[in-house]
């Protein structure tokens, strides 16, 4: 279970034990936004991925979508 | 063809072979192997190709090679005195007066410069002595403290 | 965060790196020669945009001397992205950008590369390669390239999420974030503040132009020497771009001499490495510092609009902000970091904020120290310095009232965890600068910056020696001391001497895969591998010493590098109780006791934990020339936790100091034609030490949850605040409120000439 919040301020909760299963619900759900979303970073109550990969999702998990950031 | 020059460099005579339009910054770190003095710009702006020739701060880039017969030149191989480092490579170690290096080579040539023409410069006067090096990691803040240390 | 008592960490050895430094002997980009050597020199479009119609080089390849030459149409086609990690890049855009293909489209952009067995005769072939173009339109701003009818630069690209049949454009993709309602959140306010802000194209500045050797051997594997921030990254994208399995490529990264983002993409390696193939020597190539500004990414050049309503109390109610950044010639600006970054510090319950990505004739930009929020945070800062004296509050206060927290949501999403802000502004406005007096025609500024800390990729191996030293290996390039800290971290871990630490930085083949050096992530993340390594050295270690006390490992104890014996044990020899053993003691029984001793650890860090700077800058304004000194400055920073703190100093001075040179004198000017007219350091002017004075900094240590230390990134946040700490001064020595960068003497003067009563000749 994750709370997951899409990029324009929609929110919505998502049945998933990981984070593939996340996008895999979010592909299903989400059709048009699924490419977009793909091409994000994701963060996780808080801390911030460029690469989403298996982490757990607890019930309470918070996940935002954010655009991915080059540090120089 | 090429003109065979000699030289003085790090007390040591030296002699190399050059195009008459090379610079002398080329044939040191190209011909002798002396790569410690940098490259950064080729139009004597940014200091990082500092040495001293006959005692004097010159860039080594708008020197031109055979500008070198019969002077002496002194690079920054030729600071450290055998196994014992000079006072200003000391205390830019302590200081932490460096970040990437790139830069310090030549601010130490210079900060020797001055050091031997003014042992005890002011602040200011050391800031505008080295305004001909150009520094981008560390705003300049410690090399000007490692100098004036180094001149006490 | 346990108050952890360090006996390393915080303290200042000298780097070990440090004696080659200031000896000359370490070995920079440039430095290295190998045999049989041949020199590469690239021929470079004289036009910022253009078709190139035809390229002829059979007088470059007749020409004795000449070993290979190269031109963009031999490169093979790609269609890929490579994971930058922190962005993924797109490749193809990567290599046309590196050398072009049917179009030029910026001023330098490479066309063709000769290799030659001296630097002489490849200039002289470079000479004799005709290029027939057809000069075409350039566009050189955002407004130029959104106009309707703008010439276009590609005409396969799309505005991103248009409709397949949408014309092309040079807007390349727009995005948007928002909370609430902005317009009702301006209509609430008691006074709301809009204000439109222009940057200029800057440059990273680093003193070391781009260098490096390739090789391609006979049985095509490749290694390549090169002055970069990301040798992993010179391996996949090299590799890529010039058609070759990134199985047989090496790359070996030099020191580096400077970097701050402009040394992650690749410019030269892809072609000396596609010349060494072709010659079957090894190519050497150097940009010369007219190559480097023309043709090597600056930061975006852009276009802010803010507008912030607050209510009368200080309280912020809305905020809209729109960006236009400049990507160059290839789609992919920061303009969606510095969107995040620019109101991140504060609570706004009302915003939105649109980010542009707009093609310019310049070229492609690159990352540059905390991309995207510098411009961003000089645009937001002036105007909370307008409101803050419109509503005649404590600029301090002012953003103390409405700053983040922990708990509280930042724009981009997520909530904060415990970051510094509160306390790097507490610590600002009780600093005795912020209440010093001033003198005459001078005035003080104060802006705050923001910026994540990177994560990613990394790996460490510590590698014990008998005598009980140790080595430790990442593949980051050191930039600005993280050897130093690494072998500090070991020497804290292990409780060794931190001078018995050998800090080393390996190369594709001998380091683990890490990504690059940059992103304020090296002391973070490959520090994090670097601690977890030693530990793992540590629990080897307590392994040994329980075969040798003949007792479980995890009865064995560990303080300060010492292995302590649980009660009872005894030591087999002499029956006598066991005495603790020092680390070098186990060492020296390695190979009786299960063989050598390596530590290893590899790990994915998100980016968490992000860093707040506030600085304070005094200008003096020459009212009759419009030149201005800083006089006085303060940088505060919560970096979590200095592990040497004279290098935090360092980074902290120096970003300082480049946002000193951006606010006050740095930009590229640009001829009608969009070629650049002061590509050399003396037009292009950064600050030197005669412009400056002192930087004193205030180190705050708010930790970092996420790493054993508490380090939080440290090296983009300094140059987030300076632009607006600036600007804010000058408005307050001058009473003009200066919305466009550089504030150089003719800009300023000029302004103050307009707003002073006309004197002259009276």
């Amino acid at each position: 279970m994750a709370i997951v919040h899409l990029p324009g301020e929609q929110s919505v909760t998502i049945d998933a034990p990981r984070v593939p299963e996340l996008f895999a619900a979010l592909r299903q759900r989400f059709p048009d936004i699924a490419d977009q979303l793909e091409e994000m970073a994701i963060a996780i109550d808080g801390d911030i991925y460029q690469d989403p990969g298996y982490q757990d999702l607890r019930p309470e998990t918070e996940v935002h979508f954010v655009p991915r950031i080059a540090g120089g | 063809m090429k003109l065979h020059i000699h030289t003085t460099i790090n007390g040591e005579p030296a002699e190399f072979l050059c195009d008459g339009h090379e610079t002398l910054l080329s044939a040191l770190r190209n011909t002798l192997g002396l790569t410690g003095t940098k490259e950064g710009c080729s139009t004597g702006d940014c200091g990082a190709c500092s040495i001293l020739l006959d005692g004097r701060l010159v860039p080594a880039c708008l020197v031109l090679a055979p500008e070198a017969q019969g002077r002496t030149i002194t690079t920054i191989e030729g600071i450290a005195q055998h196994d014992v480092l000079h006072p200003l490579q000391k205390t830019f170690l302590e200081n932490a007066a460096l970040q990437c290096g790139i830069c310090t080579p030549g601010f130490i040539i210079a900060a020797k410069a001055l050091l031997d023409k003014k042992p005890k410069p002011t602040e200011d006067e050391t800031r505008f002595w080295l305004a001909g090096n150009l520094c981008r990691c560390t705003g300049y803040d410690k090399i000007i403290r490692a100098v004036m240390e180094a001149s006490v | 965060m346990s108050e952890r008592t360090f006996a390393v960490v915080g303290t200042r050895p000298v780097r070990h790196d440090g004696v080659d430094k200031v000896t000359g002997r370490a070995a920079y980009g440039a430095d290295a020669n190998w045999p049989g050597m041949l020199h590469g020199v690239v021929v470079r479009s004289p036009h910022a945009h253009a078709r190139i119609v035809s390229i002829d080089t059979s007088a470059a390849e007749a020409m004795p001397g000449v070993k290979a030459v190269l031109v963009g149409s031999e490169l093979p086609d790609i269609n890929a992205t490579i994971p930058l990690g922190e962005a993924a890049l797109d490749l193809r855009d990567m290599s046309y950008s590196m050398m072009a293909r049917d179009k030029a489209l910026y001023h330098g952009q490479a066309v063709a590369a000769v290799a030659a067995t001296t630097l002489d005769i490849a200039r002289e072939a470079a000479a004799t390669i005709v290029v027939s173009y057809e000069k075409l339109t350039p566009v050189m701003n955002v407004d130029e390239a959104t106009a309707p009818d703008a010439p276009i630069l590609h005409p396969t690209m799309r505005t991103k999420g248009a409709p397949p049949d949408a014309p092309p454009s040079n807007l390349a993709s727009r995005l948007e974030m928002k909370r609430g309602d902005v317009d009702a959140g301006f209509a609430d306010a008691d006074l709301v503040i809009e204000r439109e802000f222009r940057t200029p194209t800057v440059h990273q500045g680093y003193i070391e132009p781009h260098a490096c050797i390739a090789r391609c051997g006979e049985d095509g594997r490749a290694v390549i020497w090169c002055a970069t921030q990301g040798p992993f990254f010179v391996r996949d994208a090299s590799a890529a771009i010039a058609g070759l399995d990134p199985a047989h490529v090496k790359v070996i990264p030099s020191e580096i001499g400077g970097g701050f983002g402009g040394k992650i993409v690749v410019y030269l390696e892809p072609v000396a490495l596609l010349l060494a193939k072709k010659a079957q020597r090894p190519v050497k190539m150097v940009m010369n510092r007219d190559e480097v500004f023309r043709a090597t990414g600056p930061t975006s050049g852009t276009k802010i609009r803010v507008k912030i309503g607050a209510k009368r109390d200080g309280t912020f109610v809305a905020a809209k902000v729109s960006f236009w950044y400049e990507a160059g010639a290839f789609k992919g600006s920061p303009v969606g970091a510095g969107a995040m970054c620019s109101i991140a510090p504060y609570k706004f319950p009302n915003f939105f904020l649109e980010a542009h990505d707009v093609v310019v004739n310049k070229p492609k930009v690159a990352a540059y120290r905390a991309p995207g929020s510098p411009m961003a945070s000089f645009a937001v800062e002036s105007v909370v310095d307008e409101i803050a004296r419109e509503l005649k509050m404590d600029a301090i206060d002012l953003r103390l009232k409405n700053a983040n927290q922990e708990g509280d949501q930042a724009p981009y999403g997520p909530k904060f965890g415990p970051i510094g802000l509160k306390s790097v502004l507490e610590a600002a406005k009780n600093h005795p600068h912020w209440k010093a007096p001033l003198g005459p025609n001078q005035g003080r500024g104060f802006a705050i910056g923001f910026w994540f800390n990177g994560g990613m990729n990394s790996s460490a191996t510590v590698t014990l020696g008998g005598d009980g030293s140790a080595a430790v290996q990442t593949g980051n390039p050191d930039i600005g001391g993280t050897r130093a800290a690494q072998a500090m971290m070991v020497a804290e871990e292990l409780g060794i001497p931190v001078e018995r630490v050998r800090p080393s930085v390996g190369d594709t083949d001998s380091a683990g895969y890490t990504d690059l050096t940059g992103g304020s992530r090296v002391c973070f993340a490959t520090g994090m591998a670097v601690i977890r390594a030693a530990e793992d050295v540590r629990e080897q270690l307590k392994a040994r010493a329980a075969k040798i006390w003949n007792v479980e490992p995890s009865a064995v104890g560990w303080d300060s590098g010492n292995l302590i014996p649980p009660a009872g044990a005894k030591e087999t020899k002499s029956g006598h109780d066991a005495k603790p053993l020092t680390v070098a003691e186990v060492a020296a029984k390695m190979a009786h006791t299960g063989g050598p001793v390596v530590g290893r650890a590899s790990l994915y860090a998100p980016m968490a934990g992000p860093g707040f700077g506030a600085h304070i800058c005094d200008l003096e304004v020459d009212q009759e020339t419009g030149r201005s000194r800083v006089v006085r400055y303060t940088a505060i920073q919560d970096v979590g936790k200095a592990v040497h703190p004279s290098y935090v100093e360092g980074q902290i001075q120096g970003g300082a100091v480049q946002g000193i040179g951006w606010a006050l004198n740095e930009e590229y000017v640009y001829n009608r034609d969009g070629a650049m007219e002061n590509a050399g350091f003396l037009d292009y002017r950064m600050p030197v030490a005669s412009d400056l004075p002192m930087i004193d900094t205030v180190i705050v240590e708010v930790a970092n949850p996420l790493h054993p230390y508490g380090v939080r990134g440290v090296g983009e946040v300094p140059i987030c605040p300076p632009l607006a700490a600036c600007a804010n001064a000058m408005r307050s020595a001058t009473g003009i409120r200066f919305t466009q960068l550089p504030l150089s003497p003719p800009r300023v003067l000029e302004k103050i000439m307009a707003a002073a009563p006309v004197a002259v000749g009276a």
